[in-house]
C-alpha cells in the first residue's frame, strides 16, 4: 500500500474540508462555549454531518455506513482538528461503532448501527476510572446478575448520550486484563447520576457515577470477562483518530503562525525575517511532516487490522500529541500578546491540543507502551 | 485493469528472471554484510579489489547496467523503470547482495551530467562511471567558502581554447583516491556573487594538481585539500554554460542531501537491542528508565523518519514532487544519525570509548565522531532551516 490518498479519498476530504470550514468553524465553538450550549456541539450540523456520511463512515455498508474506515474517518477527524469543530464523531461514530463491530451481537449491530449511521442515535464510551488513562484499571463492580457500581471518568459526551457502553470488573483483579465486561446501559436507568464537567477545551466530557444499575445478558458487547479485547481495539481505533485530529490542530496552528509571521512587524521589519523564529518554524515544519506520514499509516495499518498496528498507534498518538503540543506552544509566544487574549482564536488551538492529548494516553504513556511493545 | 494486470505480470516475470540472475551470477563472498571500508568498492584508474569476487561482483553487475538501474540504456545504464529498480533493490535485499558499486559519479555527479550534459560530455563519462572506470571527487567547499559556497575564490581564466583554473578547495572526499573532479569555479567577477560560477570537469593527474590529506577527530583521513595551480582545463569539459554553474551546483545538492540524509536509514542492530544486550531487563522493561526513554523516543522518530522517506517517495511516483524536501530530509536525517550515535555510545558504555584499535571490530566511537560531520557537510543544518523557511515557508527575508 502506498502512502498517497486514493481519489476517491482525496475527493471525500476536499468535501470534509469545505464543510468543516462552512458549518463547523472556529466561531462556532467560541459561541457554543459563550451561550453555555446545553448540549455542547449543533445537532442540526450533527444531523448535516451524517448526510454526508460522519457519522457512519466506519459503519459498514450493510448497517447503513459509508464503510470508509480508517482512512476516512481519519480525514474528517484531520479537519475537525483544523477548524476545532464540536461533534459527537469520536465517542459515537468512532469509540462506540468499533466497539459494536468488534464485540457487538448481530441484534444489536442492526438495532444501534443504523440509528448511528444516521445520526439519530449517540452513544458514549466510558471506561477510565484515573486521572490518568489506565486501561484495565477497572474498579466497577458488577454483582448479583447483574447490577454495576463505580464511577467512570472523562466520559466523551457523557451528558447527552442515548447509549453508554460501560466497562465493568466481571472477574479477576483491578488491573487485570482479564475479568472485564463491556454493557450497554441506559442513561436513564435508575442509579445513573451524570455530571457533565466544563472543560478547558469547551467539549463535552461528563463523570458518570453507577449505583446497582440494572443490566441484563442481552447488553453485554463481546465475551464476558474478555472485554478487554473489544476495549484494546476501541482504544486504539480512538488514538488513531485523535492523532488525526491532533495533526490538523498543529497543521492550522503552524499556518496561522506562518501568516503572522509574514505579516506582524517590529523594528521596522516582519517579524518572519528573524531567523531564530524561521529556524523554530523550519523544524515544526518538518516534525509535522512526519506525524502527517505516521497518521496515514496507521489509519491504513488499521484498516488492514495489521498485526503491528498497536505499535504504529503508540507512534502516531505519542508524536501526534507532541507535536501538536509544540505547535500550539510555539504558536502562542510566536503570536505575543495577542496570542494570550480570549479574543483572538490561537489558544482555542492550545487548548484542545492539550485535551486531545490527555485523552487515551499522552505521548508519555505511549512512548511506555511502544517500548514495551517492542520488548523492552 | 487489465493492462494494470498486464503489468503486474510482467513485473511478476521481471522478479523471477532477476532473481535466478542474482543468484548464479553474485559470488557468495558479495553477499556477506559489509564490515569494514574495504568491503565497499568505489572503482576508479587504481581501484584496490579486497577480492576477485569483489571484481566480478562489479562487472556482472555493469554488463547489465545495474550499477545504475535507472540510467539510460544508451550510455551503459540498467534502463529500469522505477518499479523495476524497486524490486531489483527488494532482491538484491532479499539475497543479502552487496551494492556492485559507491561512487559520487553514481550519487552526485551522474543525475546533474544526464540533466545537463551535451552529447559528447553524457558518452564520454557516463559509461565510465556505470563501470566503475573513472572514480569522480567534488570540489564545492573552500578555506573561505563553507555555508557561503557562493562566496567562492577558486578562479578559471579565459584562455582561448582553454581555461587556466588557480585556488583551492577544501573538504574533498577522497580527493587523494579520484581520478577526476568536477568543480566549481569563479567565471564572473562583478554582479551577484551566484551569477559569476562555472561547473568545470577535469583530470585529477593534470599538471598543477596537488592534494593533502586532512586528520580528523574521528582518526581517519577522508577528506583532502586540494590545491590548483596554473591548471589547464579544455573548455569543452564545461557543464552547462558559462557562469551558469550554481544551478548545476543546487541541483547536484539535492541528490547529495538525499544521500546523507538516508544514512541514518541504512539497516544496523537497532539500538534497543543493544540496550537489552548492556543493560539487561527488569520486569520487563529496560533497567535504566531514563535511559530507555530516551532510545523509545529515538526508535519512534526513526522510524517516523523512514516512514517520511517512504511517503515521498510515493509522493513523488504519484507525481506531487514536494519541492525542498531534500533539505528537510537532510536536516533531520542527519540529526537522528547523531542521536542515534550519542545514544549507541551511552549504551555501550566504556566499551564504546576504546579507540584506535584495530581489533575493535566495532569502532564505535569513530563511528560516533564521524557523525559529527553529517550536519556539516553537503550544507549544514542552520543551512537546511534556511532553506525550508525560504522555499518552503516563504518566510520574508529569508
Amino acid at each position: 500500500m502506498t502512502l498517497v490518498l486514493t481519489d476517491d479519498q482525496l475527493m471525500f476530504r476536499d468535501a470534509a474540508k469545505r464543510f468543516a470550514a462552512e458549518r463547523a468553524p472556529v466561531s462556532q465553538l467560541r459561541k457554543l462555549r459563550d451561550d453555555v450550549d446545553p448540549v455542547g456541539f449543533s445537532r442540526d450540523v450533527w444531523k448535516e454531518m451524517a448526510e454526508m456520511g460522519w457519522a457512519g463512515v466506519l459503519v459498514p455498508e450493510e448497517f447503513s455506513g459509508v464503510g470508509f474506515g480508517f482512512v476516512g474517518a481519519g480525514l474528517i477527524a484531520a479537519e475537525i482538528g483544523r477548524n476545532l469543530s464540536s461533534t459527537p464523531l469520536l465517542s459515537s461514530a468512532v469509540l462506540a461503532v468499533t466497539a459494536l463491530l468488534r464485540g457487538g451481537t448481530q441484534a444489536q449491530k442492526e438495532t444501534l448501527l443504523p440509528a448511528i449511521a444516521g445520526g439519530d442515535l449517540l452513544l458514549a464510551f466510558a471506561s477510565d476510572e484515573c486521572v490518568r488513562h489506565t486501561p484495565y484499571h477497572v474498579a466497577t463492580r458488577c454483582t448479583g446478575k447483574y447490577k454495576l457500581s463505580g464511577r467512570k471518568l472523562h466520559v466523551l459526551d457523557g451528558h447527552i448520550a442515548d447509549r453508554l457502553i460501560v466497562s465493568a470488573r466481571t472477574s479477576g483483579d483491578i488491573g487485570a486484563r482479564d475479568g472485564i465486561t463491556l454493557f450497554l446501559v441506559d442513561p436513564k436507568a435508575n442509579g445513573v447520576t451524570i455530571t457533565r464537567s466544563s472543560m478547558v477545551d469547551s467539549r463535552n466530557s461528563a463523570t458518570i457515577d453507577l449505583r446497582d444499575v440494572p443490566v441484563t445478558d442481552a447488553d453485554v458487547i463481546g465475551t464476558f470477562d474478555k472485554g478487554a479485547i473489544v476495549l484494546d481495539a476501541v482504544f486504539d481505533a480512538g488514538r488513531a483518530v485523535l492523532s488525526a485530529e491532533l495533526l490538523g490542530v498543529a497543521e492550522e496552528a503552524f499556518e496561522r503562525t506562518l501568516t503572522y509571521l509574514r505579516e506582524r512587524e517590529q523594528f521596522g521589519v516582519k517579524i518572519g525575517t528573524f531567523q531564530s523564529l524561521q529556524h523554530r518554524a523550519a523544524h515544526l515544519f518538518c516534525e509535522i511532516e512526519l506525524v502527517r506520514s505516521v497518521v496515514l499509516r496507521t489509519l491504513q495499518a488499521l484498516d488492514a487490522q495489521e498485526p503491528t498496528a498497536s505499535s504504529l498507534v503508540c507512534l502516531a498518538k505519542a508524536k501526534a500529541s507532541d507535536v501538536a503540543r509544540i505547535a500550539t506552544n510555539e504558536a502562542v509566544q510566536m503570536h505575543g500578546g495577542i496570542g494570550m487574549t480570549d479574543e483572538f482564536d490561537i489558544g482555542f488551538f492550545m487548548k484542545r491540543a492539550r485535551a486531545a492529548a490527555e485523552t487515551f494516553g499522552d505521548q508519555y504513556y505511549h512512548t511506555d507502551r511502544f517500548a514495551q511493545l517492542s520488548g523492552y | 485493469m487489465s493492462a494494470q494486470l498486464n503489468s503486474d505480470q510482467t513485473l511478476e516475470a521481471f522478479r523471477r528472471d532477476t532473481r535466478a540472475w542474482l543468484e548464479a551470477n553474485c559470488p557468495p563472498e558479495m553477499r556477506q554484510p559489509v564490515v569494514d571500508e574495504y568491503d565497499i568498492c568505489w572503482g576508479g584508474r587504481r581501484a584496490k579489489f579486497k577480492n576477485d569476487a569483489q571484481r566480478v561482483w562489479l562487472q556482472k553487475m555493469a554488463e547489465r547496467g545495474w550499477t545504475v538501474p535507472e540510467w539510460p540504456k544508451q550510455y551503459g545504464g540498467g534502463g529500469l523503470s522505477k518499479d523495476e529498480a524497486r524490486v531489483l533493490r527488494e532482491e538484491m535485499a532479499a539475497l543479502k547482495c552487496r551494492p556492485p558499486l559507491t561512487s559520487f559519479g553514481i550519487s552526485m555527479l551522474g543525475p546533474a551530467l544526464l540533466k545537463y550534459g551535451n552529447e559528447k560530455q553524457k558518452s564520454e563519462h557516463i559509461p565510465k562511471i556505470v563501470r566503475g572506470e573513472i572514480r569522480w571527487c567534488q570540489g564545492y567547499s573552500e578555506p573561505g567558502a563553507g555555508s557561503d559556497l557562493a562566496s567562492l575564490k577558486t578562479r578559471a581564466d579565459d584562455h582561448g581554447d582553454h581555461f587556466v583554473v588557480n585556488g583551492s578547495k577544501i573538504w574533498t572526499s577522497y580527493g587523494d583516491k579520484a581520478d577526476w573532479i568536477f568543480c566549481l569555479v569563479r567565471t564572473g567577477f562583478t554582479g551577484k556573487k551566484q551569477e559569476g560560477i562555472s561547473f568545470v570537469l577535469f583530470d585529477m593527474e593534470s599538471p598543477g594538481v596537488t592534494t593533502s590529506p586532512i586528520r580528523l577527530i574521528s582518526g581517519y583521513s577522508p577528506f583532502t585539500q586540494t590545491f590548483f595551480d596554473n591548471v589547464k582545463v579544455p573548455k569543452e569539459n564545461l557543464l552547462g554554460e558559462l557562469n551558469k554553474g550554481w544551478t548545476i551546483a543546487k541541483y547536484l545538492l539535492t541528490h547529495e542531501r538525499n544521500m546523507i540524509g538516508g544514512m541514518g536509514t541504512q539497516r544496523v542492530t537497532p539500538l534497543s537491542q543493544l540496550a537489552i544486550k548492556n543493560i539487561g531487563l527488569a520486569a520487563g522493561r529496560l533497567a535504566e528508565t531514563a535511559l530507555r526513554t530516551d532510545i523509545a523516543r529515538f526508535e519512534m522518530d526513526a522510524l517516523a523518519f523512514a516512514l517520511t522517506m517512504n511517503r515521498v517517495t510515493d509522493e513523488a511516483k504519484a507525481g506531487n514532487e514536494t519541492g525542498a524536501m531534500s533539505s528537510m530530509l537532510k536536516y533531520y536525517g542527519t540529526e537522528l544519525n547523531k542521536r542515534r550515535a550519542e545514544l549507541t555510545m551511552s549504551v555501550t558504555g566504556s566499551e564504546g570509548l576504546k579507540f584506535g584499535d584495530s581489533h575493535s571490530e566495532e569502532q564505535l566511537a569513530a563511528m560516533w565522531l564521524r557523525t559529527k560531520a553529517n550536519s556539516i557537510e553537503g550544507g549544514t543544518s542552520e543551512i537546511q532551516l534556511n532553506i525550508i523557511a525560504k522555499n518552503v515557508l516563504r518566510l520574508p527575508g529569508a
